[in-house]
């Protein structure tokens, strides 16, 4: 499976989404913000960090950059985007998943291994995962996801909430809440399910001496998948 | 403006020193020459009250690639990696103006790594602050916090391990002492000597506004009332540009286009370029005019004063100025050749056409006054004799719990929560552990690294203290497993004029450099920091030791949070029962007085290298050092960690239970014995001659010791883990 990482000056998980992508058997190509077409892929991956310095707001000027478009281009007819804490802010950012992420509600960045439930998998990440809760681990400012009623109606609807803050167990309340995201929501697709925007970072948890190797099914996952 | 000895004292000259650079000069130098001695000849720039003393220590080993000197030292861990590393101070701007203080402080010691050649691979902080009592306490901690949080999350550096303390010394003058850890091939380090004519001098990265000028004299005084008039004296930092910049020049180094570079730190440009042309002993001509700059009409002085952050200056090779400006390009930074180098071995600084400044180089390096200033010896303090009737009234348990959620040992996750700490995909020992540790990525090697310092102790006797830590960095890294190998040191201390602090000073180096000597492990790079005072009350004695050590095989690594039910728990290392200056002292008896614990170089060695024995044939499977608050407080720490608990064994032949499981006697380790191990682990022990208590049994949820204590984990756990989160939200 080919797969192309994104980089945009202030990325900073580039390189560990490379690693990560690789281990697993991935054949995966850096791309450059300035550029304006991405290789052949079968997977775009926009990785984590503070593309553009966060600054005006997470992820908005990434959201304008020039490569943007060929990844809407390829979102749009259907290519898998995966888009891992700033990718996500980036991806609300460029329209392609909705709602926003919002500074978490206790104003800390929040760096911790979290459950997260994984509420669907009727889907080319999910499907047959032997796995309903996993630990992964995250590490942001800005992961309160809040949406209107409308959207959050239409997510629950066409089963788009992708992952949930959960506790080991599976339960999600208030005390599994890490940013204070409406729904416990910690990851959501668009409405094909080939894009996926999640704030956990599965790239961090690919061996049993990091903080967990749950990362590694994520990833072994969607290579099944493709098969 | 006319020159006069009252423009050079407010520039922060004392008089001697003006006439003196009139009399080296033969003339009275104009302000922006004054500027640039005020710069070169402050405290912060030209170690003037400590040069002599540091000049003692010991900074040499089989593996030291660099020593102080450079912008940091250099460590070899073999197949050609070496490790970069250094700490720093960023004190002063820090309390006037906390975020940026911090922040500043993290992206100068990133750029003195990255400056050779180094891509950054861990950073660590120790940080201090006045009692939680004080006003200012919580305001100045949530600013520092996210400060360094801010910076070094942005970077994309992980934050591994910590320090912070609270003592109402710092009151006044809280301390922010930054570490970075960079990783380089050995073959490919970048220094900044400059070498050869006639070469271009470049500048890159951010423009050169009109932050932070004094900033470096402002660090070299006391404060006053008039404090936040400091404010503008404070750099304000911009990670996204120093993430840029570290990428630019990592590219630009792959080649061999850099002769020399020096990142714009303290004193900015004025520093920086001396720097490079005294140590190629060479001249060097910058044309002020070309410096891009944010703000308009910016003159000379400033410009040569600015601490503008993100910036470098190089010297290229000829002929590769369109391949360098293209990298910078690239990532958006602004390049410009600005001067060159020059055979006249002075610094000439031209601005819009005319030359602004003309001084020899070595008046400002080598001509810089070096002071021998007074310095009172401080007398071991006489032993106390407690009254250990008085104890009986004291319950173990209550003690216990006193002691976990005491300010200086209650658990810190509020604040490295705060920090990135698994970004770049290699922490393999988060902060909260004896050290922290990360993968050399792609290998099996691993370096730990841990930052210590032992106020209390340093005031109480300040050459005992000085060796103490540096005893206490060993142990921490033996620790996780790993061999010590060389330590940066950042030597906090009050105002060097007055004889007892230059005491506290002299003695702590005497200590630090009897214990590295002895221990093997060297001081590769370092920092001091003068004039922690204000309004005559300066802060304890506070050097901070960081410590680099390496495990070959990260397999071994030890963690300290116990494992397994039915293992066994030792006591390696013998136990006196020194209860002065421990925290159960202070706490339970509010006795402040008497020495520190005494440090035996043998012994820690002794047992060191025995704890390495072990843990490198995989015979223990965890491992905590003992510390502040003795053994309770460690083996308490290593049940809540691991949701154990343990029986402890009755004790027989002790002197006085409080004594054992409080008193801080050094050289001492805990840890975890499989049951299958015993036998060998104890011929091991009578091998090195190292004494041992058979302390336990893991068992359970609680701690248990004959009918004195009986306390789940539980409850321990609520006692030692929420002291701070509940103290920032009260």
């Amino acid at each position: 499976m080919r797969s192309s990482v994104i980089i945009f000056p202030g990325s900073n998980c580039d390189r560990d989404m490379d690693v990560a992508l690789k281990k697993f058997g991935f054949k995966n190509q850096m791309v450059w913000h300035n550029d304006l077409s991405i290789p052949k892929s079968d997977l775009i991956v926009l990785p984590g960090g503070f593309s553009y310095g966060d600054y005006l707001r997470c992820g908005s000027i990434a959201s304008k950059s020039k490569i943007i478009k060929s990844v809407i281009d390829f979102a749009n007819s259907g290519g898998l985007v995966l888009g891992i804490c700033n990718g996500f802010q980036i991806l609300t950012e460029t329209g392609l998943l909705k709602g926003i992420l919002q500074q978490n509600k206790f104003l800390n960045f929040i760096c911790s291994n979290v459950f997260v439930k994984v509420k669907d998998k009727q889907n080319k990440y999910f499907k047959d995962l032997k796995k309903d809760v996993l630990e992964l681990h995250i590490a942001h400012n800005e992961g309160n996801y809040f949406c209107s009623d409308d959207e959050l109606k239409s997510l629950e609807d066409n089963n788009q909430i992708a992952v949930t803050y959960c506790g080991d167990d599976g339960t999600e309340n208030e005390t599994t809440n890490p940013n204070g995201a409406i729904k416990n929501i910690a990851g959501i697709f668009n409405n094909n399910k080939n894009v996926l925007g999640m704030m956990p970072h599965p790239e961090r948890m690919i061996d049993k001496y990091l903080s967990g190797e749950d990362g590694s099914l994520f990833f072994k996952n969607i290579l099944d998948n493709f098969k | 403006m006319e020159v006069t000895e009252a423009v050079a004292v407010d520039h922060g000259l004392k008089k001697e020193e003006f006439s003196k650079i009139c009399k080296l000069l033969k003339r009275i130098p104009n302000l922006t020459e004054l500027a640039i001695f005020s710069a070169m000849w402050n405290e912060h720039c030209s170690y003037k009250s400590s040069r002599k003393h540091l000049k003692k220590m010991h900074t040499k080993g089989k593996q030291v690639i660099q020593g102080p000197g450079e912008n940091a030292g250099v460590i070899d861990i073999g197949d050609d990696d070496a490790i970069v590393f250094k700490i720093e101070s960023h004190n002063h701007p820090s309390f006037i103006e906390p975020y940026q203080g911090a922040a500043t402080g993290v992206g100068g010691i990133m750029r003195d790594v990255f400056t050779m050649g180094a891509r950054p691979i861990a950073n660590l902080n120790s940080i201090h602050f006045g009692s939680p009592q004080h006003k200012k306490t919580r305001n100045l901690l949530r600013g520092v916090v996210k400060g360094i949080g801010g910076y070094g999350n942005c970077i994309g550096v992980p934050t591994i391990a910590g320090q912070t303390t609270f003592d109402e010394s710092y009151n006044g003058n809280i301390l922010v002492n930054a570490m970075t850890l960079g990783l380089v091939n050995k073959n490919k380090i970048f220094y900044s000597k400059a070498a050869g004519l006639d070469k271009p001098v470049i500048y890159v990265g951010s423009k050169t506004g009109r932050d932070g000028i004094h900033g470096a004299s402002m660090a070299s005084a006391t404060f006053d009332d008039k404090i936040d008039e400091k404010k503008p004296t404070v750099q304000v930092g911009d990670p996204f540009t120093e993430k840029l910049l570290l990428e630019a020049c990592l590219e630009l180094m792959a080649d061999n286009s850099i002769i020399a570079i020096q990142d714009m730190g303290a004193a900015g440009l004025t520093s920086s370029s001396v720097e490079m042309a005294s140590k190629g002993n060479l001249g060097i001509e910058l044309n002020l005019s070309k410096v891009p700059c944010r703000e308009e009409k910016m003159t000379p002085y400033e410009i040569m004063l600015s601490e503008s952050q993100e910036r470098m200056l190089i010297v290229l090779e000829k002929g590769k100025e369109d391949h360098a400006k293209k990298i910078f390009d690239k990532w958006n930074l602004d390049f410009a050749v600005i001067g060159k180098t020059t055979n006249s071995k002075k610094i000439e600084l031209i601005f819009d056409n005319k030359k602004v400044a003309e001084i020899p180089i070595d008046l400002l390096a080598e001509n810089a006054p070096i002071y021998d200033r007074p310095w009172k010896k401080t007398k071991l303090p006489q032993k106390l004799n407690f009254d250990k009737d008085e104890f009986k009234s004291l319950k173990l348990s209550d003690c216990l719990k006193k002691i976990l959620s005491n300010s200086n040992i209650s658990d810190k996750k509020w604040i490295w929560d705060q920090y990135d700490h698994t970004v770049m995909g290699d922490t393999i020992q988060k902060p909260g552990g004896d050290a922290g540790v990360v993968r050399i990525h792609g290998t099996n090697k691993a370096v730990a690294a841990s930052v210590d310092s032992s106020a209390l102790y340093c005031f109480s006797h300040p050459l005992t203290g000085g060796k103490q830590i540096v005893c206490e960095s060993y142990r921490n890294l033996i620790s996780v497993g790993a061999k010590p190998i060389a330590i940066t040191n950042c030597l906090n201390f009050g105002n060097p004029e007055k004889e007892k602090n230059m005491g506290e000073f002299v003695e702590c180096v005497e200590g630090i450099t009897e214990a590295s000597k002895y221990l093997n492990f060297p001081v590769v790079s370092g920092n001091v920091s003068f004039y922690n005072e204000t309004k005559d009350k300066g802060i304890k004695p506070t050097p901070t030791i960081g410590g680099v050590g390496l495990i070959s095989d990260y397999q071994h690594m030890l963690t300290m949070e116990f494992k397994t039910e039915g293992n066994l728990v030792y006591v390696i290392g013998k136990t006196d029962g020194h209860l002065d200056q421990s925290i159960f002292a202070r706490e339970l008896l509010n006795e402040k007085k008497g020495p520190p614990p005494t440090v035996n170089l043998f012994n820690e060695k002794n047992i060191g290298e025995t704890l390495l024995d072990l843990s490198r044939k995989n015979l223990i499977v965890s491992c905590h050092d003992v510390s502040l608050g003795g053994i309770l407080t460690a083996i308490s720490k290593m049940c809540i960690k691991g949701k154990k608990g343990i029986k402890i064994n009755s004790l027989k032949g002790l002197t006085n239970k409080y004594e054992y499981f409080f008193g801080e006697d050094q050289a001492r380790y805990i840890v975890e014995i499989p049951r299958a191990s015993l036998k060998k682990v104890i011929e091991i022990l009578n091998k090195y001659s190292v004494h041992f208590d058979d302390l336990g049994i893991i068992d359970g949820n609680s701690i248990k010791y004959n009918d004195d204590i009986n306390l789940p984990i539980e409850e321990l756990a609520d006692a030692h883990k929420y002291w701070l989160k509940k103290y920032m939200d009260s």
